[in-house]
């Protein structure tokens, strides 16, 4: 198989705005664009969305807007993993031959109608995230009798990071306090134990090995992809203290890259409640079964942004479209050392992880240098 | 005959492979395993909570019955994991399909 890199990346800040999704999306592009500016777009041969907005059309109105004429131009829809699905796909028809040089650009509106999963009936009146995250925390705590409190120290942390973060929606540090009283929704969920919805873009450029050699002197190289969808149904999943999509997706995308998960030097985790940063964590083999926490918590105290330093979901905010794009160009930069104050020293292996609807699937990447 | 309608009239029903005897869920035109038809079974049996939280002052389960269907459903009163329990009501209220167990 042909090798992928990553040439160049955009990201619009996110936040509540208003802006239609038209709008968004060629806002990455410009941004991307304005940062790459030794790359031409007459070899952009293919050009693919990724988001759950209901506009049609959405690959050709983009490339048109941007000025590009390509010959691959599509969108593509997952929920929450819409973003690496894309970049998949893009390395995919690279991979193949199909196409050289690969635009994926994710966006979302803060209204999206990708939150509710409205097919899933087994979940009764219950179809809004904040009950499978419920659940999901209850489960978890209750078998590896973790608390509130430890859950909290999660969205610490991501908000921590997110301040080093200048396209995150939060710009806010929390205490554990703050966060255990923050507004109630449920037994098991605060508001600060959620990712937002929120207005956001991003962008990438994924090219053959080439083309990547050509353009750049600082490429980063998707070496592993990983994805399994264990059902659309969140009742039917087999666990719920665990992630089985995560589990499988994470082990055929370290065998892909020919690496150990202890070879990873830095990862962003779909953190879409602070409860799945720990479970995810464990499912991936971070950390042993029921000690997801405790990696979390040493984190915590040296201040290592090993773990989500972007701030994850819950401090950038989640535009559903665009968020496996964005954890993809952090983990690029942190591989290129242009994370700024969020780097990781040394970071030359990097993991994406990014789910959809309670972990039904998971798609896991691995990045290198 | 499907299970919306039965639903929608307060009966919950278990979607059965006429070929192959299996249950799809959540219910589907035809049997997840081999395309078979698919007719309704009332429901006969308990269920088991597995799981469950509280939004206010009313607790949602995750109720399992005969090991594969699975819904979230409403109790009144406090929940046990491992509790076996019956539907009580159910059908469909704007669009979404609704359980009450007791
Ligand atoms: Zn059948």
């Amino acid at each position: 198989m042909k090798k992928v890199g990553i040439v160049g990346h955009g990201i619009t800040q996110f936040s509540r705005s208003d802006e239609k999704i038209e709008t968004v999306l060629l806002k990455s592009v410009k941004k991307l664009f304005e940062n790459n500016s030794e790359l031409d777009k007459e070899h952009v041969d293919s050009v693919l969305v990724s988001t759950n907005n209901e506009s049609k059309y959405l690959s050709p109105i983009l490339s048109e807007s941007a000025g590009i004429k390509p010959k691959i131009a599509h969108s593509i829809e997952s929920l929450c993993n819409s973003g690496t699905n894309s970049i998949v796909s893009a390395y995919s028809y690279i991979a193949s031959g199909l196409a050289d040089m690969v635009l994926v650009s994710g966006a979302e509106r803060y209204d999206s109608p990708g939150q509710i999963l409205q097919w899933d009936n087994s979940r009764g009146e219950f179809k809004h995230p904040i009950f499978w995250a419920s659940i999901f925390a209850k489960s978890y705590k209750r078998k590896y009798l973790i608390s509130d409190e430890q859950l909290a120290s999660v969205s610490v942390k991501n908000h921590k990071h997110a301040k080093e973060n200048p396209n995150a929606l939060s710009n806010k540090t929390y205490s554990i306090q703050e966060v255990m009283t923050s507004k109630k929704l449920t037994d098991d969920l605060r508001l600060l134990d959620c990712s937002r919805p929120c207005t956001g873009g991003a962008s990438i450029i994924l090219a053959s090995e080439e083309m990547t050699k050509k353009i750049t002197s600082n490429p980063t190289w998707i070496t592993g992809i990983g994805q399994m969808t264990t059902s659309a149904s969140f009742t039917k999943n087999s666990s719920f203290s665990s992630m089985e999509s995560t589990k499988l997706a994470g082990r055929a995308a370290l065998k892909m890259a020919n690496k150990e998960i202890q070879d990873v030097d830095v990862a962003e985790i779909h953190d879409a409640f602070t409860v799945c940063e720990p479970m995810a964590l464990e499912s991936l083999g971070f950390s042993n079964a029921g000690e997801g926490m405790k990696t979390i918590n040493e984190m915590n105290g040296t201040d290592d942004f090993k773990i989500n330093p972007r701030g994850g979901l819950i401090g950038c905010g989640h535009p559903l479209g665009a968020t496996g794009i964005a954890q993809t160009i952090e983990i690029s930069q942190q591989l290129q050392t242009e994370a700024g104050r969020r780097q990781v020293d040394g970071a030359s292996v990097g993991l994406v992880h990014n789910m959809s609807a309670a972990a039904t699937s998971s798609t896991v990447l691995i990045l290198e240098k | 005959m499907n299970f919306e309608t039965e639903l929608s009239n307060g009966k919950f029903c278990i979607p059965e492979c006429e070929k192959c005897k299996k249950i799809t869920w959540p219910p589907a035109e035809f049997c997840s395993h081999c395309f078979g038809t698919i007719s309704l079974k009332q429901i006969t049996g308990d269920g088991k909570i597995i799981e469950f939280s509280k939004q206010g002052e009313h607790y949602f389960c995750m109720v399992e019955f005969f090991e594969i269907v699975r819904i979230i459903a409403k109790i009144s009163k406090t929940p046990k994991i491992g509790q076996t329990v019956k539907i009580s009501k159910c059908g469909i209220k704007n669009g979404d399909h609704f359980f009450q167990i007791i």
